[in-house]
């Protein structure tokens, strides 16, 4: 009939070549590898593996806040944990990690061979993977035991002056710069080609309008990236000139401005957090509809929404500096821009709950970890618009109510997410299910942990404590909420402990997913779990947003409800 | 290619706002009107060098293998020879004016963001230099034409921005 869908002859079933391998063989094998699955799963691994060194770092920075005037750490080793822990967590654990599930499932989703460019992929990973590294090696290396910190401890956004060799002698802000540079170039590699493959690489039939949201949203953080990392590597590359030829570029008794590197670092800063927290939307696009067995609320919307969001984001930049004595009118200006940025991303939420109402909702880990999404991430919303309002951004900046804020978005929202996309993700990865059971384990001690730390943190914020201090005087009230926040640490790492148990057993024990087990729409789940390394045996045909429901269901078709051009001539 | 292109504009953009914001602000030290002359031999060099990467494409395009290389070779030898000028420039201004990086916040700026654009001049340089013993070796036929049509792309690129630098330095900036 003129409305079947080929898919059929899409899977192979020639049985793969199962010769026992010598170790060597199969760590080549990855090296080497230019395949978009193994180059995901590489992102993927090295980012939990981050996520557990950053884990640590902050670990250790609560024990010291945990009772005032703790003696647990020096002042400097304090200051070196969270610029390492910022550092790490936002460009070695979130962006690559998402990079990563982007790399894995983009090409699935849009029915393509790979991704456009596979050796640039690769190059994008090692050279993450160098970058990444060799911020790391500063603790070996620098002029850590003789001179001053190798390791950086100039906070994860390394203001200048403060970076300039006057006051950081040692190499730890060059460690800073050079790692981060040489990763954004991994981050611009990858961003092109996902760019260039969600454009290029469609499947039959599969315009624009019917490709999924989680490529979408994609495609959008990409072309963010490409634009938001270059100005954060121009004034990386103005610190190192600074700091060895002579240059004068944030240099105040030469006439330079102090403030000069703040605005370059938040022109990038700020779209920097959207391009965090775009791939969370897009997981959240893709979980809830399957789990509410209800087509996503607003298609257009949410597309129109995401674009919107991320032209805005570059408007937003000096509200991370209403403190540093610009003009009332450009106060303003940037305050008006920040409320703006609420209302295309309102509309997502509300186009999630529109989704979900009246949907047959189904409480799998995954959409359990969505909806405690879309609780924490509009909270999380709520506060950034309270900090965007200037006058009380003004008692606010750099407090503790600040940091409570943006954790409650990456943590309270991205990395829900994140963990949602695991489960949802991990039986078409690995072909087996995660345990069910430790899967709640992991969720109520999260949910558990995550608010005793990131709601109660807010209230010292409010009482003064500032950001950033290695520890207290007793006296302020402040301490009953540190520690409450410290023990609510502690409550996640054991969460993060199950989840990682639950990660590598499930491999083994986990049970038999199929190519199908959540019953979904999109192309990925019509290969097998996992798909053979050429994803489909032919090229798919599609005709909907839901080419598996027009499988699954011919009498009742997307296509019949898709109004677009297409289907309205094969309707008629 | 394009998405290289945002990339790097977004980057000389930066390099660009800074050299404007900080226009007059120098505290001492030579200003733009007292040392700069406007680079005109090397302006015409490189926009012609565009001209000609664009023949060099056309000549692949239609199978000449003697205007592809012509062209080509004409397109770098105007490249080096507006490295060369830059070169010259740049010496004159640090040993006779005794102007340098280090000199002011003008000095500062004006050697990143030429300094910049001179090292896309000579990546794109040897990357066109590459194409060119290729194709002396006979190794570029007409299959290659997506690629080295890209390659031109971001040799139009870099004169491009060379045009942006020229009127915010030479031109605005004096």
């Amino acid at each position: 009939m003129a409305d079947s869908i080929h898919l059929s002859g899409i899977i192979d079933l020639t049985p793969e070549d199962k010769h026992p391998r010598l170790w060597l063989e199969v760590m080549h094998e990855w090296i080497v590898t230019t395949d978009h699955k193994k180059i995901g799963l590489m992102y993927i691994a090295a980012s939990m593996m981050f996520l557990v060194i950053g884990g640590i770092e902050v670990l250790l920075m609560r024990i010291q806040l945990a009772v005032p005037e703790s003696t647990f750490l020096a002042p400097e080793q304090y200051n070196q944990l969270f610029t390492l822990h910022g550092t790490t967590m936002i460009f070695f654990v979130a962006m690559t990690i998402e990079f990563g599930f982007a790399n894995y499932m983009v090409p699935l989703m849009i029915g393509a061979r790979d991704m456009a460019f596979p050796r640039l992929n690769a190059f994008s990973f090692w050279i993450y993977l160098f970058g990444a590294s060799l911020l790391y090696y500063s603790i070996l290396g620098g002029k850590g035991v003789y001179g001053g910190s190798g390791i950086p401890d100039v906070g994860w956004f390394a203001y200048a002056p403060l970076t300039e060799k006057a006051f950081s002698a040692g190499n730890g802000s060059d460690y800073w710069a050079l790692a981060i540079f040489i990763s954004g170039i991994g981050s611009i590699g990858t961003a092109l080609n996902i760019i260039v493959t969600t454009i290029c690489m469609r499947c039959k039939g599969m315009k624009l309008s019917r490709m999924p949201l989680f490529a979408w949203l994609m495609l959008v953080t990409s072309v963010m990236v490409v634009a938001a990392i270059p100005p954060l590597s121009a004034a990386q590359i103005m610190l190192l000139i600074d700091r060895y030829l002579g240059g004068h570029f944030f240099d105040a008794q030469a006439g330079g401005s102090a403030v000069i590197w703040a605005h370059f670092f938040w022109i990038f800063g700020h779209p920097e957090v959207y391009i965090l927290v775009m791939p969370a939307f897009g997981f959240m696009n893709e979980i809830v509809p399957v789990f509410s067995r209800k087509v996503i609320f607003g298609y257009p919307a949410m597309v129109a929404a995401s674009v919107g969001i991320a032209f805005i984001s570059f408007t937003v930049w000096a509200h991370h500096m209403f403190t540093v004595g610009m003009e009332p009118v450009a106060n303003t200006v940037f305050v008006i821009s920040t409320m703006t940025i609420a209302i295309p991303t309102g509309i997502k939420i509300f186009n999630w709950l529109a989704t979900i109402w009246g949907g047959k909702i189904r409480f799998t880990v995954p959409m359990l970890f969505c909806i405690a999404f879309l609780f924490q991430f509009t909270l999380a919303g709520l506060t950034g618009i309270m900090l965007g309002v200037a006058p009380f951004d003004w008692q606010l900046h750099n407090s503790a109510f600040v940091v409570a804020h943006f954790h409650y978005v990456i943590v309270g929202g991205i990395l829900f997410a994140l963990f949602g996309a695991f489960y949802y993700w991990f039986p078409k990865m690995t072909g087996r299910m995660m345990s069910r059971t430790l899967g709640k384990w992991h969720f109520w001690l999260f949910v558990l942990g995550f608010h005793l730390t990131f709601d109660f943190m807010h209230i010292p914020g409010l009482l003064g404590m500032p950001r950033e201090v290695y520890t207290y005087e007793p006296g302020h009230h402040w301490e009953i909420w540190n520690m409450i926040v410290t023990i609510g640490a502690f409550v996640q790492a054991v969460a993060i402990i199950i989840f990682v148990y639950n990660l590598v057993r499930s491999q083994f024990t986990g049970k038999l997913a199929g190519n199908d087990p959540w019953d979904a729409w999109t192309l990925e789940w019509a290969t097998t779990s996992p798909p053979p390394n050429y994803n489909f045996a032919s090229e798919p045909m599609v005709r909907s947003r839901r080419p598996l429901w027009d499988l699954k269901h011919p009498e009742d078709p997307d296509w019949k409800y898709e109004f677009d051009a297409e289907n309205e001539m094969a309707t008629k | 290619m394009w998405c290289l292109i945002t990339a790097e504009s977004a980057m000389f953009l930066i390099f660009v706002v800074a050299y404007i914001f900080y226009l007059g602000k120098s505290l001492n030290g030579p200003t733009p009107k007292e040392i700069l002359n406007l680079p005109i031999f090397d302006t015409v060099c490189l926009l012609s060098s565009s001209i000609t990467v664009r023949l060099s494409v056309n000549g692949l395009l239609k199978h000449s293998q003697m205007a592809f290389i012509g062209w080509l070779t004409a397109t770098v030898l105007l490249g080096i020879t507006f490295l060369l000028g830059t070169g010259k420039e740049w010496n004159d201004l640090i040993f006779k004016h005794n102007f340098t990086i280090h000199t002011n916040l003008f000095g500062t700026t004006f050697y990143s963001l030429v300094g910049l654009h001179a090292t896309h001049v000579a990546i794109g340089l040897l990357m066109l230099s590459v194409v060119l013993m290729l194709g002396l070796f006979g190794k570029v036929d007409q299959d290659q034409t997506r690629r080295f049509h890209s390659l031109s792309m971001y040799w139009h690129f870099v004169d491009g921005v060379w045009v942006v630098v020229f009127i915010v330095v030479y031109v605005i900036g004096r």
